[in-house]
């Protein structure tokens, strides 16, 4: 039970797949503005690293060596299809927001990295926890940045208004960097460092 | 011409597919330890781009578009969920093929790029750039250049960090800052002097 445990909790915080591994971050960034989108975005990496490691773990003896990254790739694409068609049915405003990042789903470090690093090992249950794990560690840090993003650069939390900014009679003068690209990266920037300095024998 | 010109100006510059739309950051942060790999992977990525975004760009309009199969007497088929996977199967495709081509012909360009070649096919900043190609509409003649600037824009925007991050093995910084979390900063910044760009108009 432990490992099964260990394969839950372990992406979180000491192995964490954005802060550590620096896998995913590609397609993470951009989405980080509004909590909103983080959480939609969060959901559907949570689900497609899941059931591709549950997948790949399930036929790992019958892969041929040699053609596994392309196994793995058509496992993988297939789930986002499935997840992209999903948002384009029932939530339409929210997939035209993300754009091409839930497409850019399939190329997500994390969801390869874990298929090829875990699932080719371990069996189903647990391969499952881990794809569970890893994208939750994976959305931890993406909707801290976009709580920090957004409550800082619009005053608001899921759109409802926290701090009353100037523009609409109130006091709070809105950070518009935080609204901008570079400021995710000043985040993560900084999630690391705290990270780091909590845990030293993870410094470099 | 001229609507050429800033097409590709746009993706080097203003639209630069690391700086603004963060994609292949993976590569971006693990490769910019020296200045002369990251050229090499920059060249690879424009080598690339140059094929995939306009092949994909072809596959689009022929047979995947709505109504695109008209030609072969189905012109209410709508094919275009099957993008995703098409398009990572040609980026697979022609990176295998790119390795196979270089290994016969030009052997030490081949030694020289490595594991990066084969590295590229998850690189997100190539299927970034075909889905983009995708979202905006662009014909053959576009994306073509699109797909050059795409890949020039990462390679210049990659030779520049591993440029500042060489000279930062000298600097004094709090140990646990050093190495990615300083990096990330860095590309802050970069990514802020890029937005300067975005001011320029043709």
């Amino acid at each position: 039970m432990s490992k099964a445990k260990d394969a839950l909790l372990d992406p979180l915080f000491n192995n964490n797949p954005i802060a550590l591994q620096i896998l995913g971050i590609c397609s993470a960034l951009a989405v980080t503005n509004k909590m909103s989108t983080a959480l939609t975005m969060s959901i559907a990496v949570i689900l497609v690293t899941s059931c591709s490691n549950a997948a790949v773990s399930a036929i790992r003896n019958h892969i041929p060596n040699s053609i596994r990254i392309i196994v793995q790739m058509t496992i993988i694409a297939t789930l986002v299809i499935i997840v992209d068609q999903m948002l384009k049915a029932y939530a339409y405003e929210m997939s035209k927001q993300l754009s091409v990042y839930v497409g850019l789903i399939i190329t997500n470090c994390i969801v390869m990295g874990r298929a090829e690093a875990y699932a080719m090992k371990n069996p189903v249950y647990e391969s499952w926890l881990d794809g569970i794990g890893n994208g939750l560690g994976y959305s931890l840090i993406l909707l801290i940045v976009a709580f920090l993003r957004e409550l800082f650069g619009s005053g608001s939390f899921f759109g409802l208004t926290i701090l009353n900014p100037v523009n609409n009679d109130g006091w709070y003068v809105t950070n518009g960097l935080m609204l901008l690209a570079p400021s995710a990266f000043f985040l993560i920037g900084f999630i690391i460092w705290a990270l780091r300095t909590w845990k030293p024998e993870l410094q470099e | 011409m001229a609507h050429y010109f800033t097409i590709f100006f746009d993706s080097v510059f203003v639209d630069n597919i690391a700086l603004t739309f963060f994609l292949g950051m993976c590569t971006f942060i693990a490769v910019s330890k020296k200045v002369d790999t990251a050229i090499m992977l920059g060249i690879a990525v424009v080598a690339v781009e140059l094929i995939t975004v306009p092949v994909n760009n072809i596959l689009y309009n022929v047979l995947l578009k709505e109504g695109a199969l008209a030609w072969a007497g189905y012109p209410e088929l709508d094919l275009s969920f099957l993008g995703l996977i098409t398009y990572i199967g040609v980026i697979a495709a022609i990176v295998q093929i790119l390795e196979m081509f270089l290994d016969k012909y030009f052997p030490a360009l081949y030694n020289a790029l490595g594991i990066f070649l084969p590295l590229i096919t998850v690189n997100c900043a190539i299927l970034g750039a075909s889905l983009f190609m995708v979202e905006r509409d662009y014909n053959f003649a576009e994306s073509t250049v699109y797909g050059v600037g795409v890949g020039v824009g990462f390679g210049v925007a990659l030779a520049l960090l591993a440029g500042i991050r060489e000279k930062l093995v000298y600097s004094d910084m709090p140990k646990a800052l050093r190495g990615v979390g300083a990096t990330f900063i860095i590309v802050g910044l970069m990514a802020m002097s890029f937005q300067a760009f975005s001011g320029l108009q043709f």
